[in-house]
């Protein structure tokens, strides 16, 4: 079954969900990775539930001027409007009072979606006996996508994703150094303007699909899990693409497979899978990669510490220190140094006053910049000036219990 | 909430030296690394009672982070800080903290009258009241430092320097025996330096024991008599007369000072 | 309005808004002090799968469980967030995004998964609240203020939010001078012995018992319109801490009342026959209130 719907043999309405999950999940993945990369993530959360009050407002209008009131292009223009009148706020809060920025995006999301709702129980007294639906923009619901629909937000996710490709630049320096962006001629406030504009276009697509509570999940989850891979602004991009795509494909084929799996919530927990995935398994970012080496790294540093103090005579104050010194057959069970400990604490104590020499050198000074205590000296400086130093400080010396 | 810093145990056979246990802050093997790279790397520390000492090296060597690491604020990944020869956890009393201006909002909805008043709070405990006797003891903390009179002003309106006069008197609140200070003098007018340096003085003359974060090296000869050079690694420690020479200066500093700054600066202490 | 009519069906109501609004606004003063307003967004995001998983265990809606799951839920929520910035490195915003969305989504497709079309309890109620339903039917005018049998049949939403409310507010006294101190300078703080960290997820889980007691009134979204708008407005009405928290509760008592009231009666005012959500119209109310005080309060701009 599940199968099925991954090759998309669940029928026509499955399939045209599936396709435009998919293409909503590339364009928010890659659109949203902007808005992390500038440490700006939540910002679309207030966006999205500004939203509300402008989908109501455009079906009253719409019923007004005598039409459906659901037509979605129309919905997704008040929304749009309305979004945007959000964003002014919360630039207008940020920028005008002393208020931070979270408080006037906290302020934004809850007022917006308060008078939203209010609009909606409007709508429900006008069209007594006839349904709006537009509780649907909540949490999205897929159930009756018509093709016209599908098209829409496909044309509209590839639209934004191909503004996102062709603005990258301005947008990733903004992200990285906005100051410098500046001096190079960027203006930081049009950018981060741009960016903005591209959300809340991703937002407004995608609100029929996975609503406007979980839109933000879209924009957000994809980058972070993204930036786990990788440390170049351009491949998070693409990656944020590839993890949202896979989220909004996977999500709405498993969705199709029963009638009690809502698409929004599958696709948001598909992409949250997948950043799970990548916060424990990533290579060098990874927690479990980072775990494991800041263990290594706080064994080697204790170890040289006591190896320090040793060598120099003094107690080793710490448990965990003299543990591993044991471990490392450094030190008796007894704590009586070992004749290995004896070499081993020669050579760091070496190591020491090459590093003192080095700092004390008029022409190595700037080397010893490097010195954080755990640098190899030997990565530092070449063979040359290892022995010019050596020369200096004469060989190893024994280290006397 | 457990303190996050390790205590110095000795295993039997071993003792805590003399001069650990004597000293009003002794660190040991203090090493504290964020991420992989140690920001301070195993660091000895031994200030003497009742004196000044300076804690100065170039910039990013750690001088911040050293104190921080004394006073448990950041966790340090070894070793262990003393003060008055117990953990630090029992001796919180007796240490009184300034941290560096720029570290808090200045913005916060309060008072001067009222940040004095928080060097107090260890005393007034979670409910008791606030009485004049508090209110007369952090007015004279403030008058100390020259700012009584602006007792009810937000902080906000304060100049660099009054903001960083309304830390120490805050620091004074605390009536301890140990002053730890970060960058008392960074970005302050002259007058403040002196109002500052005079109340420094005072603490000394009564036996006071103060170590401060210090980056200006033209006046270090003038204000402390010992300083402790640092660079990510302990450089040197002692009195000025011994401790601040051309060679160290040029360890702690490396090529970043040129050799005549160095020298004025050593020959320039009388 | 007043009389037996009104202390029916609006005493209830009301005095159950006022009470929410100013137990989320008392924590929200921190919060918004402590730039992590959105920790209330976070919070009233997770009461939702908090309260399913709550109801999925134990198979009833009651009130102890509601509240226990969705407390659990947040404390969750903000472990996960803690991790998620510490060990991947996120920034504070990105790593709540991702939690609050995924456990959101995660309550919604319980809710969908589960049989709980026989209780009360479906999304759009968990979203927006329900505070025109809470009346006291029992009640036959003032006197019944006095009467124990007809003071027993209370909505019992209403004790559940006095006794929050309560409790928040021996929290803040109890805890003013620590909380005030780590605020303002959190150095200090620990220097000073007082564990910062503890109490600052001591601030969470206050604010989320007081999401959780106002989420049947007012629903999980507008909630951060209580943690944050009267908290922002009094924060641009004075310079000190104390006056903001007094004026706080002002805008949240007045956010409450008028938004109720505007909700009630305003579209009969207009015309209308039928009120409209007083949970969304109070949440307008309060933005109403921000709005003003950012343009027009004495200490609107950064000094």
């Amino acid at each position: 079954m599940l199968l099925d719907a991954l090759l998309l043999q669940l029928g026509y309405n499955a399939t045209l969900v599936a396709l435009g999950a998919a293409s909503l999940g590339v364009a928010a993945g890659a659109t949203g990775t902007f808005l992390f990369l500038r440490k700006r993530s939540l910002v679309s959360d207030a966006i999205s539930h500004a939203t509300l009050p402008g989908i109501g407002l455009a079906f009253i209008v719409m019923v007004a001027l005598g039409g459906d009131g659901r037509w979605l292009p129309g919905l997704l223009a008040g929304s749009a409007l309305s979004a945007l009148a959000g964003l002014v706020c919360v630039n207008w809060l940020t920028r005008n009072t002393r208020l931070a920025e979270d408080a006037a995006i906290g302020a934004v999301l809850s007022v917006f979606f308060g008078a939203g709702i209010v609009i909606l129980t409007i709508i429900q007294t006008l069209s007594s006996g006839r349904q709006a639906g537009l509780e649907s923009f909540l949490l999205g619901s897929t159930a009756g996508m018509l093709f016209s629909d599908a098209l829409t937000l496909a044309i509209g996710g590839a639209l934004v994703l191909a503004l996102a490709l062709v603005l990258r630049r301005p947008m990733i320096q903004v992200a990285f150094d906005p100051g410098f962006a500046e001096t190079t001629g960027i203006s930081v406030s049009r950018t981060d303007f741009l960016t903005m504009t591209l959300v809340m276009a991703i937002t407004v697509v995608g609100l029929k699909i996975v609503g406007l509570i979980m839109i933000v999940a879209l924009l957000i989850i994809p980058a972070v899990t993204a930036r786990f891979w990788s440390n170049r602004a351009e491949h998070v991009v693409a990656l944020a693409g590839l993890f949202g795509g896979l989220a909004g494909y996977v999500g709405a084929a498993i969705s199709a497979t029963a009638p009690a799996l809502p698409t929004g919530p599958i696709i948001v927990l598909i992409g949250f899978a997948l950043f799970a995935a990548s916060l424990l398994v990533a290579p060098g970012r990874g927690v479990l990669a980072a775990a494991w080496r800041y263990r290594r790294f706080q064994q080697r540093l204790h170890l040289r510490q006591g190896l320090i103090s040793l060598a120099q005579g003094q107690p080793v104050y710490e448990r965990l220190t003299r543990r591993l010194l044991r471990r490392e057959g450094y030190l008796r069970a007894d704590n009586v140094i070992t004749d290995e400990g004896r070499a081993r604490a020669a050579t760091v104590l070496r190591d020491e006053a090459r590093w003192q020499a080095v700092r004390r050198s008029d022409s190595l000074a700037l080397l010893a910049q490097q010195d954080d205590g755990m640098t190899d000296i030997a990565s530092v400086l070449t063979s040359d000036q290892l022995a010019e130093i050596d020369a200096r400080i004469g060989g190893p010396k024994a280290v006397t219990p | 909430m457990k303190d996050a810093m390790p205590e110095l145990v000795a295993e039997a056979g071993q003792q805590i030296p003399d001069a650990v246990s004597h000293s009003p802050l002794a660190i040991r093997g203090m090493t504290v690394s964020y991420g992989e790279e140690p920001a301070i790397f195993s660091i000895d520390l031994t200030a003497e009672p009742g004196a000044m000492t300076a804690i100065i090296g170039p910039n990013g060597a750690g001088k911040s982070t050293l104190l921080k690491a004394a006073l448990g604020i950041v966790r340090p990944l070894s070793g262990a800080a003393m003060v008055f020869g117990k953990p630090l956890s029992k001796q919180r009393a007796h240490i009184a903290y300034m941290p560096q201006r720029a570290s808090v909002d200045w913005d916060f909805p309060t008072t001067v009258i009222d940040v004095a008043l928080m060097g107090l709070s260890r005393e007034l405990g979670l409910l008791r009241p606030v009485r004049a006797r508090h209110k007369a003891r952090a007015l004279a903390c403030l008058d100390r430092v020259g700012m009584a009179e602006f007792a009810d002003r937000q902080i906000g309106q304060l100049s660099g320097g009054q903001q960083q006069r309304v830390f120490l008197a805050r620091a004074l609140a605390q009536d301890a025996e140990l002053y730890l200070l970060d960058e008392p003098f960074a970005g302050v007018d002259a007058a403040t330096e002196r109002a500052i340096i005079d109340v420094l003085k005072q603490l000394r003359a009564e036996g006071k024991t103060v170590v401060a974060v210090h980056h200006d090296l033209s006046t270090v000869s003038e204000y402390f008599e010992n300083v402790f050079l640092i660079n990510r690694r302990r450089i040197a420690e002692g009195p000025v007369g011994t401790a601040f020479t051309a060679e160290n200066l040029q360890e702690a500093y490396g090529g970043r000072l040129a050799a005549g700054q160095i020298e004025q600066l050593v020959l320039g202490r009388a | 309005m007043i009389g037996a009519e009104f202390v029916a069906l609006s005493l209830p109501p009301l005095l159950i808004g006022t009470f929410a609004a100013i137990a989320c606004a008392l924590p929200g003063n921190f919060l918004v002090l402590r730039r992590q307003a959105l920790i209330g967004d976070a919070i009233s995001h997770v009461v939702l799968p908090g309260i399913v998983v709550a109801f999925l265990v134990t198979g009833r809606i009651g009130t102890w469980p509601m509240m226990l799951g969705a407390a659990g839920a947040a404390l969750i929520s903000v472990a996960l967030i803690e991790l998620i910035r510490r060990l991947g490195r996120v920034d504070a915003g990105a790593a709540m995004g991702v939690t609050f969305t995924a456990m959101f989504a995660g309550g919604v497709l319980l809710l969908e998964q589960s049989d709980t079309s026989s209780v009360h309890l479906d999304v759009q109620h968990a979203l927006y609240g329900n505070l025109e339903s809470l009346i006291w039917l029992e009640a036959a005018g003032w006197k019944s203020l006095l009467d124990p049998v007809a003071l027993a049949a209370l909505p019992p939403e209403l004790t559940r939010i006095a006794i929050t409310l309560v409790a928040v507010i021996a929290f803040i006294r109890l805890l003013w001078r620590p909380l005030k101190i780590s605020t303002f300078d959190e150095g200090f703080a620990r220097a000073q012995g007082i564990p910062a960290t503890l109490l600052g997820l001591a601030l969470v889980v206050t604010a989320a018992a007081a999401a959780v007691a106002a989420f049947d009134a007012v629903g999980s979204i507008i909630v951060i319109a209580m943690f944050i708008c009267p908290p922002a407005a009094a924060r641009l009405m004075t310079q000190r801490l104390e006056a903001q928290i007094w004026w706080s509760v002002a805008f949240a008592t007045l956010s409450a009342v008028l938004g109720y009231v505007l909700a009630g009666y305003g579209p009969l005012w207009l015309g209308g026959q039928n009120s409209v959500s007083a949970a969304g119209m109070i949440a307008t109310v309060s933005g109403m209130i921000l709005a003003a005080a950012a343009l027009f309060a004495p200490h609107r701009k950064a000094s």
